[in-house]
């Protein structure tokens, strides 16, 4: 796996596992960044499914949510799959209040995102 | 709301450099911590001030460090109020396209709105649109989480 700063991925049975470096995710030299990390992982590593674990993420801002829809688009584009999972529920209601949850696959762990990738 | 007995003010202004409002944010979330605000609670407020002063540094004031961001907030044991002033020209909010319907779910922005009426119980703008004014009364809940949460 690359060496990233923001996240850290792993591999599992083919399906690339990311969890976040920040559990508050604002800083906004630090949201280029982990977009940077994100989209290389397709662009420069040629990884297709991922799942990516938010067990760690206390809080996001807008601009962080603009950064993993801009992720999912690349990944489809790219023919992949996408699921979030470990979601606690302030983060899960930020993205019920803006109907992410309509654009966004979500599990509630990461074994049940790997039994469907 | 002039009546009210306020524990805590900040009056502030700052040059519109990214990231510039996080110490005024940590410091009011701070003190509404010693207030006995719960993390879930803290959490909507972090939101408000968060997606307000970004808007004002980098929508507003354009990240233009010659133009500052004018910070006011009172906070209490019951109650979080905020006012936000950019130099920049000004927005009119209801032109903003709902974030939650058709194309506009799959934009890269425009969620910044959205999330502060949630959280907040009133927010308000100056007729230039340069200048927002929330607050937040403990224990009331707007439409839109009333929405999400039930």
């Amino acid at each position: 796996m690359p060496e990233t700063k923001r996240i850290k991925a792993s591999d599992s049975g083919g399906v690339t596992v990311v969890t976040f470096a920040d559990s508050k995710i604002i800083d906004e030299d630090e949201i280029q960044e982990l977009g940077q990390e994100l989209y290389d992982l397709v662009e420069r590593h040629d990884h297709r499914k991922f799942v990516l674990n938010f067990s760690h993420v206390e809080f996001l801002s807008s601009a962080a949510l603009g950064k993993l829809i801009s992720f999912e688009k690349k990944v489809s584009t790219h023919d992949g799959e996408l699921i979030l999972t470990n979601i606690r529920p302030e983060i899960y209601e930020v993205f019920a209040i803006t109907k992410l949850t309509k654009l966004f696959q979500i599990k509630d762990d990461e074994a049940d995102a790997l039994a469907v990738l | 709301m002039d009546q009210h007995n306020w524990s805590w003010t900040l009056k502030r202004s700052f040059p519109s450099r990214r990231n510039a409002h996080l110490e005024s944010m940590e410091e009011i979330l701070g003190q509404l911590t010693e207030l006995g605000w719960s993390d879930r609670e803290l959490f909507g407020v972090q939101m408000a001030l968060e997606e307000s002063l970004t808007n004002a540094i980098r929508h507003g004031n354009k990240c233009d460090e010659s133009k500052h961001v004018a910070i006011e907030c009172k906070v209490s044991p019951e109650r979080f109020w905020l006012r936000v002033e950019d130099e920049g020209p000004g927005f009119i909010p209801e032109h903003v396209p709902d974030c939650r319907k058709g194309k506009h779910l799959e934009a890269c922005g425009g969620r910044g709105l959205m999330l502060i009426k949630a959280y907040m119980t009133t927010v308000e703008y100056n007729d230039r649109g340069n200048r927002v004014t929330m607050e937040k009364v403990r224990g009331e809940q707007s439409s839109e989480l009333m929405d999400v949460s039930s």
